[in-house]
């Protein structure tokens, strides 16, 4: 296998991926919010709250349409690049996905359409169904997605079939309420949810720092500050949760996010900053916080997490046990039915290490033939690179916290200071609208990066999870992706500045006939006392 | 978990492999349409609002349509993982073509009205355009590759390896039997769009352009698929299963022996009721011709579905029990009975889509029961800030 192929195969997923990223956090949570603004507007029938559904939908809809044209060529590549990875663990991986479409895609999609085009044609309580249905169907979505790619993390539920070289499926129940896929899934959404709270806090901030459309910006602050303050109090909390179940299921990710070379006597301590060299395996600089790690980890006082130095010494011997069960897969893929019962025992019983002993295809063509040398450098290969894990990790955390901070403190200025904004916080809030797409991509870094060397954890090496391809394949597609996604990109920012910029579309009309017949109904000593 | 067991892995394959139609006909019926009033845009509308109506036909129901072909590339990973794996590498410079055509149409629709301008709206003119017709000729393209056969290998560890280079690969795929068959899945497709268009706008000059294109284009399909025929009778060789047939083995293609000769058509000789889909095929299609010169609505629709499913149905069943023949290497020809998921994913899969498919179908039928009517130039003219 051409070592470019890889290495082109995963940019292009990275790329594409966290391009399609841009997109899906903010539809996430938006849906919610135009939904949650439509619903006030059918129960309190004010026109302010249509106009703001209206004017928060077109945001979502231009912001929409990019998530679901890159949504398709997340669909199309693990076929087109990674055509050994379908292969392996189509038969589990696939499903999900296939259900998200029937569950879920179907749904929003189906719905989207009728929630810009069926103002006339619905009744309100109809558009109301209409525009929940599409907030559930891309939340919905979401769960699908993360339980395929929860599974990539641990994956339960499954094992190896001999007769036809693939993961097989043994339990949908273990695949669907995988702990690390629900946890995932909280923890995303509600990322999501951040990421359009924060949007729709900056953006009405900016108006009301230009004294524009001045009562939208205020309900619209009132929504998202409330709605964002419990969403980032979830991220944290999920967040956490991730954090325990990687503790038993991704043990050398946690240990690189945290650089923990060494295993630490329990409770272990939480490095809050330093600079991790990989060569000498120690963490320069680094400030500690006794016992956090521990708790935070295994929420005890006396259970160790292990360092990396420990994992790759199991590595190790996974390796070794891999290779056994790799010499009696050879029998067993040779002798089929007449495979003697003794070597499909021992095949069974080291068949859970198999992708271990892949690990040496990097090195020798047949695994058997690989050295000692060579067992130790694959052992060395399942840890993944430490310093970008450490960082992306913490800037992740940091903006978290700055997210329930900001939220609170805009959330208690709507409720108890009269809706009144100091200006410095309000060019705070215009100038955190990127960070929430900071941290969502940063999250994905590092539940992605910190997988490697692996596709599927323990399972499947990504080095040999790719397609047969040639690197102009690839290149070509790529510079297509890249030159066609930035072209993508700039159209839309374009056109939502221009749809901020313009502001909602005010029926004058409408509301002026609204205020008109509630002046008559709160007042009705006016009519039966005119005016002398 | 042994529910599974109640139903046989053979029958399950036999399922999937129905319900791989469907999705592709499902496809072809929903986004058919919206990808032939792509590909007539440019012929049927002059003027900007005429332009405007016709998109605004398929404005509130193409994000909908378009899940089919999703939610098809999910079933095919989910449920024939290697011809997942086999066929979207395999094809990877044409996949991506069409790829790039489904995403910039999305795009097309939605931010093509958002600014003034002829110049911005006409470049999106030209990608609706090329967004329609190019994977609608590029589906048939496919088609024809799969019927002759694709140039891949199975390894023993089942890795897929295609012959030729990159360009090679996609210049390949362009031999006279494919595009025959693309252009006959362009000429369906616009037909498709055609009826479409005539039902759902108002008597006048777009409405008869679109009649008129459709009704050509009812012919050249109707000719391009007897044309096929011919050509498939006498030129192309068909794949047979060798020996005995095992269909409740292991998914493994390489465990099965497969030789080349006799032509596809021996399958009418075999199971003459197949014959059935080739004439819904002719008819419909001659049937929409008479309803689009007539100007009938919904008859004419139902006809170029009926065309549509007569077509799709036939290459299925011809080529029965095969889904992907390899030209290079016949053993690793995919087949129904050994290029599924595990009996257990085919069984959960089915569950999930016998609770979905139906709700699925029944939400459709209501979102087009309150889009129904006629999009007019009045509509365009006065509502203009919420339309495409």
């Amino acid at each position: 296998m051409e070592i470019g192929i890889v290495e082109l195969s995963r940019l292009q997923f990275a790329m594409t991926a966290m391009y399609h990223f841009l997109f899906v956090p903010l539809t996430l949570g938006l849906s919610i919010i135009v939904a949650i603004m439509e619903t006030v507007y059918v129960m309190t029938g004010r026109p302010i709250w249509r106009q703001m559904t209206k004017f928060w939908g077109t945001l979502f809809g231009i912001n929409f349409v990019l998530g679901v044209a890159t949504g398709i060529t997340m669909e199309f590549q693990f076929g087109m690049n990674w055509s050994y990875y379908s292969h392996y663990v189509g038969d589990i991986f696939g499903a999900p996905l296939a259900i998200e479409g029937l569950m879920a895609f179907f749904l929003e999609a189906t719905f989207v359409g009728l929630f810009f085009f069926g103002w006339d044609k619905l009744s309100k309580v109809q558009h109301l169904v209409v525009a929940w249905l599409v907030a559930i169907g891309s939340n919905f979505s979401a769960l699908w997605i993360l339980i395929a790619n929860g599974w990539m993390q641990n994956p339960v539920g499954a094992e190896f079939n001999p007769m036809t070289m693939r993961m097989e499926m043994t339990s949908f129940f273990e695949v669907m309420f995988n702990e690390v896929a629900q946890a995932k899934f909280v923890h995303t959404v509600s990322a999501g949810y951040v990421t359009a709270a924060v949007f729709v806090l900056g953006v009405s901030a900016w108006y009301l720092l230009q004294n524009r459309h001045v009562d939208l910006a205020r309900r619209s602050i009132a929504v998202a500050a409330s709605f964002g303050l419990a969403s980032a109090l979830s991220v944290v909390v999920l967040g956490d949760e991730s954090g325990y179940s990687a503790t038993h299921s991704q043990k050398m990710k946690l240990a690189a996010i945290e650089a923990m070379w060494e295993t630490e006597p329990a409770p272990a301590p939480f490095t809050v900053f330093g600079f991790p060299d990989q060569a000498a395996r120690e963490t320069h600089y680094a400030v500690h916080i006794p016992f956090a790690m521990g708790l935070i980890g295994t929420r005890s006082l006396d259970t160790q997490i292990p360092g990396i130095a420990e994992l790759v010494a199991q590595a190790g011997d996974r390796i070794r046990s891999g290779l056994v069960a790799y010499d009696a897969l050879m029998d067993v893929r040779a002798l089929r039915e007449a495979t003697p019962a003794e070597t499909r025992a021992t095949f069974d019983a080291h068949a859970g290490d198999l992708g271990f002993a892949f690990l040496l295809k990097k090195y020798v063509d047949d695994p058997r033939d690989a050295t000692e040398a060579q067992i130790a450098l694959a052992a060395g290969d399942t840890v993944p690179t430490v310093w970008p894990l450490f960082w992306a990790f913490r800037v992740m955390v940091a903006l978290g916290f700055a997210f329930i901070a900001t939220m609170a403190y805009f959330f208690w200025r709507a409720s108890f200071c009269g809706m009144r904004f100091p200006r410095p916080a309000l060019w705070l809030a215009v100038a955190m609208i990127p960070a929430p797409w900071i941290a969502a991509e940063m999250g994905w870094f590092v539940a992605e990066f910190g997988r490697q060397p692996w596709t599927v954890d323990g399972v499947l090496p990504t080095a040999m999870s790719v397609s047969h391809l040639s690197v102009t394949e690839l290149a070509l597609t790529l510079a297509g992706f890249v030159a066609f996604y930035t072209v993508l990109f700039v159209i839309e920012m374009a056109l939502m500045l221009k749809f901020i910029r313009k502001g909602p579309y005010l029926d004058v009309a409408e509301t002026e006939s609204w205020r008109a017949a509630r002046r008559d109904r709160l007042a009705p000593s006016a009519i039966a006392t005119p005016a002398e | 978990m042994i529910l599974h067991e109640l139903m046989s892995y053979e029958l399950l394959r036999l399922i999937w492999w129905v319900l791989l139609g469907v999705l592709l006909i499902g496809f072809a019926l929903t986004d058919g349409f919206d990808m032939g009033v792509g590909a007539l845009l440019p012929f049927v509308a002059g003027s900007d609002v005429e332009r405007r109506v016709v998109i605004n036909t398929v404005g509130p129901v193409w994000e909908g349509n378009q899940v089919w072909f999703i939610l098809g590339g999910g079933a095919i990973f989910a449920a024939w993982p290697p011809l997942y794996a086999v066929s979207f590498s395999g094809f990877y410079l044409a996949m991506f073509l069409v790829l790039a055509a489904l995403i910039v149409r999305p795009v097309a629709f939605k931010y093509r009205s958002k600014r003034e301008g002829a110049a911005w709206r006409a470049r999106w003119d030209w990608a609706l355009f090329v967004s329609g017709a190019a994977p609608a000729l590029l589906f048939g393209v496919a088609v024809g590759n799969v019927m002759q056969g694709a140039p891949f290998r199975l390894t023993d560890d089942l890795h897929s390896i295609y012959e030729g280079g990159a360009l090679w690969k996609l210049l390949a795929l362009l031999d006279p039997f494919s595009l025959l068959a693309g252009a006959v899945s362009l000429a369906l497709l616009t037909m498709h769009g055609a009826a479409w268009l005539t039902l759902k706008l108002e008597d006048g000059a777009v409405r008869d352009r679109a009649r008129a294109y459709g009704s050509t284009a009812a012919l050249v399909a109707v000719g391009g698929y007897l044309l096929a025929g011919l050509w498939l009778a006498i030129g192309i060789d068909g794949y047979r299963l060798v020996g005995a047939v095992v269909t409740d083995g292991p998914s493994n293609p390489l465990h099965s022996e497969v030789a080349r000769g006799a032509s596809w058509l021996v399958a009418y000789a075999e199971r003459p009721w197949i014959a059935v889909a080739p004439a819904m095929g002719v008819a419909g299609a001659l049937l929409t011709f008479r309803g689009l010169r007539a100007g009938r609505e919904v008859t004419t629709l139902l006809a170029s579905k009926m065309a549509i499913l007569g077509v799709i149905a036939s290459v299925g069943l011809t080529m029965f029990p095969f889904i992907l023949p390899s030209s290079i290497d016949p053993r690793s020809s995919l087949t129904v009975w050994d290029s599924s998921s595990s009996h257990l994913t085919l069984f959960v899969m089915l569950v999930s889509t016998a609770i979905f498919l139906p709700l699925i179908l029944l939400y459709t039928a209501w979102v087009y029961r309150v889009l129904w009517g006629k999009v007019t130039e009045r509509d365009v003219v006065d509502n203009g800030h919420a339309l495409y």
